[in-house]
């Protein structure tokens, strides 16, 4: 901005005077230097238009030349000029003046005209600058600011997103309310705007219209619900900030929109995630039960215990224990989990206010074992700017009064330097005392030992005070602590004894007889004490237990009554105190001296000490009026006092959320929500289930963000699609989302596996028939008896032994059976029937033998089947695991208990996959094993979970998807006839009883492949036709990760020497440039998990040279848990050796063979 | 949130305003000036003022307090880090956050601040947007802005708020590509009278300075990275990784940015690079004092501390310093009451001694306590704390970027007590 000297000498002379004038009015002269150069830069413009002749150089420099004088309207008239001109550099100028004399405070309303005609100017800085000034001044100037109108509304219709958005902000800041419909209008189709920056934008324009006219509200409201289910971080942490100050109570617009709202959480910017967490937060307290139930029951237990009469006591501890009993198992809901798990990683935010947020969040909401973590990043925020410590300390204190055991390891941490600030000396000692306990007293004594020789006055005074606290609440030191504030009597600074006195004062009242000598020693400071506080307080001690000191005092009120008119108020109440207390103690010799006092009392300015003198005389002194209180003044004066509890400052201020402005008031601040408390009993939580179109949305744009950005953020694949995978399946169901993310990729690769063991199948081809045609014969005779079993029971539906879910199955199974009966008995011949018959049966034997605890939940997902058949499929799922314990545990509803499981679940996983760095669902393939057309409209599709397939651990997972994409029902859907090799098993799917149109469903078998890729036939049956079909497994599929250290790897290599390990050289693909490539290759290829090196490094015994980098992944076969290894070693230049470890060679060999072909890719 | 700021310099003068929503009289900060007389050093002003209609949430930074005006609640921390970040910027644009700097980049200031906040709610705070947004002066541009009327105000639209990683800015071109940290730590330490350690720990950052072209994605390696007890990163590291392999892996925004910062606790033992002998006492009588301070060298691991400085804050009733240097100068501020006594490099051989006698103001009692000395030192090309730079890879991009990695170790609150 500086001008060059030389084209200032040009300006001419008037203007230039003006130009300065307009700026310099500014007190402090400096400022004028950006006025000069401005003025000077825009004049030299100027000049070359009229081809300046006057000049006057340094004009601009001195700020009380002329200006000053000129009037205002007079003044802005160049600047008009300006603004008028068609040259954009004047107009430039003239609005980089006006916005600085804004920033100055100086009014400029008079240019409106002016300026806002250049709101439709071409240059953007000048149209930036137009808005800067039209956001200051549309309120006071609303019929002008209408002229603007139309140029935003242009600008809302350009195909470029920015314009729009910045359009939109525009129109959405000037404060007209005229103009609340437009605005109204506009952000509602900004919030269905292609592009999320203006989404953002419109969630940023609601609070705006809310506190323009609150009576938008509940249409505003509708928009927020409809950004609320916004799938993009970008508009997130604008949203909830709209929510948060349009309708914080709403807290029902939060349901569905929870689940994404954590997961999403990490990739939101940093001011959003505090609005975020802090709304959660609310939100939590009201939906979750409170997981320190137990806890603060026991807490209440010993208090009523403590204070309750003995007949009480015993009732409400039966109350208690009963609902002890009754509460006692305590699951935590997997939403609730969520929340803590997802929020953990933001305690490593560099942003001081989302650790803050967290550690709130953690302490409002976590179960007391885990509250600790937070600890380490509050002490980290203490070294950053004071006012953060501020803050933060603020916040520590209140924590600490509650848990204090999670901040005692940092305890050095607080101690005090003497260059900090005062208020932070003081917030640090106030956590110091809330630290102390019996074990550490004696380090932080010794610590406040120091502190008292402080030159901060103010702070020594608080350190005493916070020896007072220790001595107090910890009973072993009392001593120590009193002889060492005794010692600080005889400090020389007045303010250290003063203080202490105070102190000692609390102190004796708790145990005052054995310390008479000490309140000896304190008359005989009372010579020397200047400070009000302390003498009031020595005296109040001198009258308290005159009895201990019966010499002493009344020499003591002598010498107070001869300096009492000049002692302050606080002391002469103190001496009317004494002088009351001692004339009911020690008549004789004080009777004199108390009518002394109390007349001079009498004749005092204040009128306190008047009033008191004349109520103190009525009630001592014994008169012929005197009332009946009179016999009870002793009692009165002499009661026995309960000592002062010295509690810190901070306690119960937990009652407002931390990190709040109101708890760092301690009073509540203009629009502060409440923290709800607890719920006694959960909330419904499948409010938060989302419905799966939905959900699968979302999955599918998260492939597309992995798509467009080539390495996802915070998350190469693991990170993100870690926990927002594991969320997803929880919410909903796995299945769903593999198959979600993998219909991406379907047809990809479905050609390349088919290529490895043809010919092997060739051969064998014949025998395998032959002995699948004997194994199904004897298969049918044994399973046609439990099918007549069956079927008796449908007839004697009273059969006792059968258990209820069965009888539900089989009730439908009958209806839906009949119904298919009678609809296609011709055209199915007998053994189709009996095979149906067979299958089914099947299915309910397993059900019988798998599930008799979960009777619940298949029960209840039978119904739900019904009416959403896409849900059926996950429920199926569920019917197949193993009901965990805590299905039976708690009355949440079906769909939590699935949630639990699937969890659990998740988390087995997690821990497999954890080190890994890979994603599952990324990697899946889908393959297909019936074509739409081949299959009459049935599409089916198949994939490799690669989740263990938990009723059989030996069994690979498949995923079957089936399509409809015919024009009717497709009904009873199931599998018939494997054809497989010895040895081999398969355990179908539960029967699709109806496939309506247009529908998919998902569900889950699982196949025993003998660690052998050969193909697993069978015939997929529906109630009018029979498909072959055969699932052929790639190599890769038949292993499960297997978890090993680098050492273990090592030496479970160093076994499988020789024939058993496989070398290849090859080059790498193009692609395959790093390491995360490699990684995803390989696992992408083969179900294996990458084993972790690095922190191994340094104890391994040769460290690999650093640059040759080694992949290892580990892996064993499902069936018979053969170890897998498999080491990638990269070299310069591309190239790389493989090398794969296994006990099967076969495995091995087309193991090496598919993964040459995916690494050279 | 933030409803407006004021600018106000050390002196009380009111320099800058800007308001986000309708505006607020500037004599709200009335309220702050109370405060802030009351509070004597410009540090004990509280962050937080409370008045009858706001609250006044401010930040003292570069002798300039920062004072928002606040309406409802809103975390204090995220408008206090929020208005740092501010200061940050400007630091960033201008070279210094100073008063002259602001007042001469007004309308820029006004921009950036324009650019920041909507509706007082953060909108782009990451300097690479900003950067994008509005160009940084610089003197070159701003003559010819002068001359050809062209602006500051970035000709294209800036698309990195749209993206996936909105800290780097697109498109990013260099002819030498390069990436250097530095890993800085500092040792937070209290020494009591006896040289004993009471209290020390080690904060390290690693700074970095990345111009390289294109989209890298860097990953960074640690030969010992469990040292690392504590850490925060920027929001381009994937925290997963870390977690996983230790490894902090990121695409970078372009320029100087602060990658990580890192606690190592008080559990560790820290290395302590100094020693201090001191003995300072005053008389009772004769209101006179003497002092004798030498500092040695304790655990440097091989290496020479320097630009040693030693600061001392007297006692208010010190007139006057007479001392001798054996190593250094030293110079004592009667008005502050501070005695720097700057040594430069220790030399081992030799150790630097500081003696002489102190003159108290007559008639004054002798101060009760002895003041504590705040030790300043660098040591180049070590981290104190041991860690070490593994490698650094880079993916993403063809070309061979040039790699460095420096270390310093710093005093940070190092103090010691007498």
């Amino acid at each position: 901005m500086r001008a060059p000297p030389a084209l200032s000498a040009s300006a001419p002379r008037n203007w230039s005077r003006d130009s300065v004038s307009a700026l310099s009015r500014s007190a402090s002269s400096s400022s004028s230097a950006t006025a000069a150069a401005a003025g000077m830069s825009a004049s030299s413009a100027f000049s070359d238009e009229k081809g300046g002749s006057a000049s006057e150089p340094e004009y601009g420099h001195d700020p009380a030349s002329g200006g000053i004088f000129s009037s205002d309207y007079k003044r802005h008239d160049d600047l008009k000029e300006m603004l008028d001109s068609n040259k954009d550099s004047l107009k430039l100028e003239a609005m980089k003046r006006i916005v600085a004399m804004i920033a100055r405070g100086k009014n400029t309303s008079d240019l409106f005209p002016a300026v806002v005609k250049n709101v439709a100017c071409k240059n953007i800085e000048v149209k930036k600058l137009v808005y800067v000034y039209l956001v200051r001044y549309a309120e006071e100037q609303q019929d002008l600011a209408l002229l603007s109108i139309s140029t935003f509304q242009r600008g809302l219709k350009d195909p470029n997103q920015l314009i729009r958005a910045s359009a939109l902000r525009v129109l959405s800041s000037i404060r007209v309310t005229i103009i609340v419909p437009i605005m109204m209008l506009a952000i509602k189709e900004a919030a269905s705007d292609m592009s999320p920056y203006v989404r953002k934008t419109a969630a940023h324009a609601i609070p705006k219209l809310h506190s323009l006219d609150p009576e938008q509200k509940d249409q505003l409201i509708e928009v927020i619900e409809k950004l609320l289910s916004d799938k993009t971080t970008l508009v997130a942490g604008s949203v909830v900030m709209a929510f948060e100050e349009v309708c914080p109570d709403r807290i029902d617009l939060i349901h569905k929109n929870y689940r994404k709202l954590c997961n999403l959480l990490i990739d939101v910017e940093e001011w959003g995630q505090v609005v975020i967490i802090n709304m959660l937060t609310r939100y939590a307290r009201t939906q979750f039960l409170n997981p320190n139930v137990n806890e603060s029951l026991l807490e209440e237990n010993s208090e009523k215990a403590f204070y309750a009469s003995d007949d009480e006591e015993d009732e409400d501890k039966k109350a208690e224990a009963a609902s002890v009993v009754k509460r006692k198992p305590y699951v935590m809901d997997p939403d609730h989990r969520l929340l803590l798990r997802n929020t953990k990683p933001l305690l490593q935010s560099r942003n001081a206010a989302v650790v803050m947020a967290v550690a709130q969040l953690y302490f409002h909401l976590a179960p007391k074992a885990e509250v600790g973590i937070i600890a380490k990043a509050l002490v980290r925020l203490m070294r950053s700017h004071s006012e953060v410590q501020y803050v933060v300390l603020q916040n520590v204190a209140t924590m600490t009064i509650k848990r204090r055991g999670m901040f005692e390891p940092y305890l050095k941490s607080f101690y005090i330097r003497s260059t900090d600030p005062t208020q932070i000396k003081i917030l640090k000692l106030e956590v110091l005392t809330n630290l102390a306990n019996e074990t550490n007293i004696s380090t932080i004594l010794r610590e406040f030992q120091t502190y008292i020789k402080s030159m901060d006055k103010d702070f020594v005074a608080a350190s005493i005070q916070a020896i007072g606290r220790c001595a107090t609440n910890i009973g072993e030191v009392r001593d120590t602590c009193l002889n060492g504030l005794v010692q600080l009597l005889s400090n020389r600074d007045e303010l250290v004894v003063a203080e202490s006195v105070v102190v000692i004062k609390k102190l004796l009242q708790m145990q005052p007889e054995q310390h008479s000598d000490i309140i000896k020693h304190m008359a005989k400071l009372i010579d020397n004490i200047q400070v009000p506080m302390a003498r009031a307080s020595i005296l109040w001690l001198i009258g308290e237990y005159c009895e201990h000191v019966p010499k002493i005092a009344p020499d003591v009120l002598r010498k107070m009554a001869k300096s009492f008119n000049n002692e302050e108020d606080i002391v002469k109440l103190q001496i009317i105190n004494l002088a009351a207390k001692l004339y009911l103690t020690n008549s004789k010799q004080t009777k004199l001296l108390t009518q002394y006092v109390l007349n001079l009392a009498k004749y005092d300015q204040n009128y306190d000490i008047r009033d008191r003198a004349r109520f103190i005389r009525q009630l001592i002194v014994p008169t012929d009026k005197s009332g009946a209180l009179n016999k009870y003044a002793k009692k009165l004066f002499l009661a026995l006092k309960p000592a002062p509890v010295l509690e810190s400052p901070f306690k119960d201020r937990d009652h407002f959320q931390l990190g709040s402005l109101s708890h760092l008031l301690n009073a509540k601040a203009g629009g502060y929500q409440e923290l709800p408390n607890w719920p006694e009993s959960a909330p419904d939580p499948s409010v938060r289930n989302v419905e799966i179109p939905d959900w699968s949305k979302c999955s599918s744009r998260k492939d597309r963000k992995e798509k467009k950005v080539e390495k996802p953020f915070y998350s190469d694949s693991e990170g993100e699609s870690g926990p927002t995978e594991s969320a997803d399946s929880e919410s909903d169901s796995g299945s769903g989302s593999a198959s979600a993310s993998g219909s991406d990729e379907s047809g990809s690769g479905s050609e390349s596996e088919e290529s490895g063991e043809e010919t092997e199948s060739e051969e064998e081809d014949d025998d395998e028939e032959e002995q699948k045609k004997k194994r199904k014969k004897l298969d049918k005779t044994k399973a046609k008896k439990p099918a007549e079993e069956s079927a008796e029971s449908e007839q004697s539906s009273s059969a006792e032994d059968r258990k209820s879910v069965r009888k539900v199955v089989k009730n439908q199974k009958s209806a839906s059976e009949s119904e298919s009966e009678s609809e296609s008995s011709e055209s199915e011949d007998e053994s189709e029937e009996e095979s149906e018959e067979e299958s089914e049966s099947d299915t309910s034997n397993i059900r019988k033998k798998k599930t008799p605890v979960s009777k619940q939940p298949p029960k209840q997902s039978k119904k739900e089947s019904k009416k959403e058949t896409q849900e059926m499929s996950l429920l199926d799922l569920d019917d197949f695991e193993p009901a965990p314990a805590s299905a039976s545990v708690t009355p949440v509803n079906f769909l939590s208990s699935s949630l639990v499981s699937d969890l659990e679940g998740l988390s087995l996983t997690d821990a497999i996959l954890g080190p890994t760095t890979i994603a599952p669902s990324g990697a899946i393939k889908m393959y297909e094993l019936l074509h739409r057309i081949k299959g009459e409209g049935l599409a089916v599709d198949y994939c490799f979970s690669r989740q263990p397939f938990s009723p059989d651990p030996n069994m690979v997972a498949v995923q079957i998807q089936f399509t409809n994409n015919t024009n009717s029902e497709i009904k009873n859907l199931h599998i018939e006839d494997p054809r497989l090799q010895s040895g081999r098993r398969i355990r179908e799917f539960a029967e699709i009883e109806m496939l309506a149109v247009g529908d998919s469903v998902t569900v889950m078998m699982g196949i025993d492949f003998c660690d052998s890729t050969q193909a697993a036939n069978f015939q997929l049956c529906t109630h009018t036709r029979k498909f072959f079909a055969s699932i052929q497994p790639p190599v890769g599929e038949l292993m499960t990760p297997a978890f090993l250290t680098e050492n273990d790897f090592k030496k479970e290599q160093g076994k499988l020497m020789g024939m058993n390990e496989i070398l290849e050289k090859l080059t790498l693909g193009e692609k395959c440039v790093n390491e995360h490539v490699i990684v995803e290759r390989v696992t992408a290829t083969a179900n294996l998990s990458r084993v972790p090196c690095g922190s191994d490094k340094e104890c391994s015994t040769p460290p690999p040279p650093p640059s040759v980098p080694v992949y290892r992944f580990a892996g064993k076969t499902v069936s018979s848990g053969c170890l897998v290894l498999v080491t990638v070693t990269t070299k310069e230049g591309g190239g790389a050796q493989l090398t794969v470890n296994c006990e099967k060679m076969v495995i091995g060999t087309m193991l090496v063979k598919d993964l040459v072909l995916a690494l050279s890719q | 949130m933030i409803h407006s700021l004021f600018l106000i310099n050390n002196a009380g003068d009111l320099f800058l305003e800007k308001h986000w929503k309708s505006v607020i009289s500037r004599s709200v900060c009335d309220y702050f000036f109370e405060a802030r007389e009351k509070a004597v050093e410009p540090d004990n002003v509280p962050p937080v003022i409370r008045t009858p209609h706001h609250y006044l949430i401010n930040i003292y930074r570069e002798k300039i307090f920062f004072v928002s005006v606040i309406q409802t609640e809103v975390p204090p921390l995220f408008v206090i880090e929020f208005l740092h970040r501010v200061a940050e910027t400007f630091q960033d644009y201008f070279g210094e956050c100073s008063e002259t700097t602001i007042k001469d980049n007004v309308v820029i200031v006004y921009e950036l601040l324009e650019e920041m906040l909507d509706n007082g709610f953060p909108l782009a705070t990451e300097s690479n947007i900003l950067k994008e947004l509005i160009r940084p002066p610089t003197i070159l541009r701003s003559m010819v802005n002068t001359i050809t009327g062209s602006s500051n105000v970035g000709e294209t639209l800036p698309t990195g708020q749209l993206s996936t990683i909105p800290w780097r800015r697109a498109g990013v071109k260099y002819t030498n590509n390069e990436a250097y940290f530095d890993v800085v730590e500092e040792i937070d330490a209290i020494l009591d009278k006896s040289g004993t350690t009471v209290f020390a720990e080690i904060q390290g950052v690693i700074e970095a300075c990345v111009k390289l072209s294109g989209m890298p994605d860097l990953s960074l390696s640690f030969m010992n990275p469990r040292l690392l007890d504590d850490v925060s990163f920027h929001p381009c590291v994937r925290y997963k990784r870390w977690e996983s392999e230790r490894v902090i892996s990121f695409i970078p925004p372009d320029g100087n940015f602060q990658l990580m910062s890192y606690h190592i606790s008080a559990q560790n033992l820290v290395a302590i690079p100094v020693y201090v002998k001191q003995n300072i006492s005053f008389f009772e009588t004769g209101s006179s004092g003497r002092m004798d301070i030498t500092v040695g060298p304790k655990q440097t691991m091989g290496k020479t501390v320097e630009c040693l400085v030693v600061t001392v804050h007297m006692p208010k009733v010190v007139l006057s310093a007479n001392l001798n240097a054996t190593q250094g100068t030293y110079n004592y501020d009667p008005v502050t009451k501070i005695l720097v006594w700057d040594i430069g490099k220790l030399n081992p051989q030799k150790l630097p001694n500081l003696k002489g006698s102190l003159s108290l103001q007559s008639g004054a009692p002798k101060p009760e306590e002895n003041p504590s000395l705040n030790i300043d030192l660098k040591i180049q090309q070590l981290a104190i704390s041991g860690l070490k730079v593994n490698r650094l890879d880079m993916y993403g991009e063809k070309y061979k970027p040039f790699k460095g990695v420096k270390y310093v170790t710093k005093a940070g609150k190092f103090q010691v007590r007498t």
